[in-house]
């Protein structure tokens, strides 16, 4: 016999329509960004991205943002929602005030290249400069290379990274200096640097005790508040300070 | 078929440029900040314990208690430390906020000359006074 479906018990939801902000900007047409409003309808546990692709599919087709996996896993659809950065495929609209219109930007610090995407390129080339790879010596063992579940969570919490770029584009130093590697190479290096596996800490450590690294946090602490991934990025980065400390001073 | 409009192997370009030299300049800038900011928590609370509220405070500063003060040798030292660290301190912290703020390489440099012309002439002249103090002057 197969199963059959009940009538639900609780209500459907209803939509409401919501008004979003959203910074435009057609490098073909625009001179300078601008904002741009449109109203659709949602549920309230619609996300941000369920509205911009509403508006990108029924309302104007050259709103471009990027996404991909649309579950808070790939990092591709980060922007400024409004006024900080979130993901916005984990930003659910019960979440926000509807009340007034909702500003959708693109992240701040990297160069605007349309809309809402930026050219990441300066992001990666910071991440690459960290050595962000499992660094070896000896020979290669037979083995997996083992490691206690004490010094596997010593590093956890960094692992979680998904290179969205939330933390670095929400930090003041970035803003002003793009020459800083920013919290998200640190926390790539982090998550190297204290690994009981890898031998390339001295050099992730000289590289970031450059003059464009880690000294130029000031903890203000954007970073931490920024990640999608819940991980205490700022406190990374004082965790690199302290080993650059206690192996040099 | 040509080859000259394959596309070739995907290049991925050299880490980007970092300071030639190695130097722990700025971790021990950061460090002092951190020391010498304790250090002029006591010396500075002291001192203002002293000029505003010990023994009637204000009032009873003249020429004669700074003479009085700065004949001792201990009050020539933490005068000398709070006003070499106070102006280290503020002067790093300084050079640090036009590191951040000031986007032109042009405008950084000219800001951070003013800046240590300006702390080193205070410095020295602090010191000089400091050191060659007349309390028979006038």
């Amino acid at each position: 016999m197969t199963a059959t479906v009940d009538a639900p018990a609780t209500p459907a939801p209803v939509t409401t329509d919501v008004t979003f902000r959203v910074r435009r900007y057609l490098p073909e047409v625009d001179e300078e960004p601008h904002w741009e409003e449109y109203t659709v309808p949602l549920y309230p546990t619609d996300r941000v991205l369920t509205a911009l692709e509403k508006i990108k599919g029924e309302i104007d087709g050259t709103l471009t943002f990027r996404r991909s996996c649309g579950h808070g896993i790939c990092g591709s659809d980060a922007m400024r929602i409004n006024g900080r950065n979130r993901l916005a495929c984990k930003t659910l609209v019960k979440d926000l005030d509807i009340t007034k219109a909702i500003t959708v930007e693109a992240i701040k610090g990297l160069p605007l290249e349309k809309d809402l995407i930026v050219d990441m390129e300066p992001f990666f080339a910071a991440y690459r400069a960290v050595l962000p790879f499992l660094i070896t010596d000896g020979h290669e063992p037979t083995r997996e290379r083992l490691q206690s579940a004490e010094d596997r969570a010593r590093f956890d919490d960094t692992t979680k990274c998904i290179l969205c770029a939330c933390c670095t584009t929400s930090c003041p130093v970035y803003w002003t200096d793009g020459q800083y590697f920013g919290p998200a190479a640190i926390v790539a290096a982090n998550r190297f640097i204290f690994d009981s596996r890898d031998t390339g800490a001295e050099q992730r450590l000289e590289i970031l005790n450059d003059r464009e690294g880690v000294w130029r946090c000031r903890t203000t602490f954007n970073c931490t508040d920024a990640c999608p991934r819940g991980i205490e990025v700022t406190k990374a980065i004082q965790e690199v300070k302290r080993a650059l400390i206690f192996r040099r001073v | 078929m040509s080859t000259a409009s394959q596309p070739g192997p995907v290049s991925i370009p050299a880490p980007r440029s970092r300071t030639r030299q190695r130097s722990n300049y700025e971790l021990y800038s950061w460090l002092f900040m951190r020391v010498s900011g304790i250090v002029l928590v006591f010396l500075v609370l002291g001192h203002l314990f002293i000029m505003n509220i010990l023994d009637g405070g204000v009032q009873r500063i003249n020429f004669a208690f700074v003479a009085g003060r700065w004949s001792s040798p201990f009050w020539q030292v933490w005068d000398l430390m709070m006003l070499w660290l106070a102006m280290l301190h503020g002067t790093n912290g300084m050079r640090t906020i036009i590191n951040d703020y000031a986007e032109r390489d042009q405008t950084r440099f000219w800001l951070k000359m003013i800046l240590f012309v300006a702390a080193g002439f205070i410095i020295l002249l602090g010191t000089l006074v400091i050191f060659t103090f007349d309390p028979n002057i006038g």
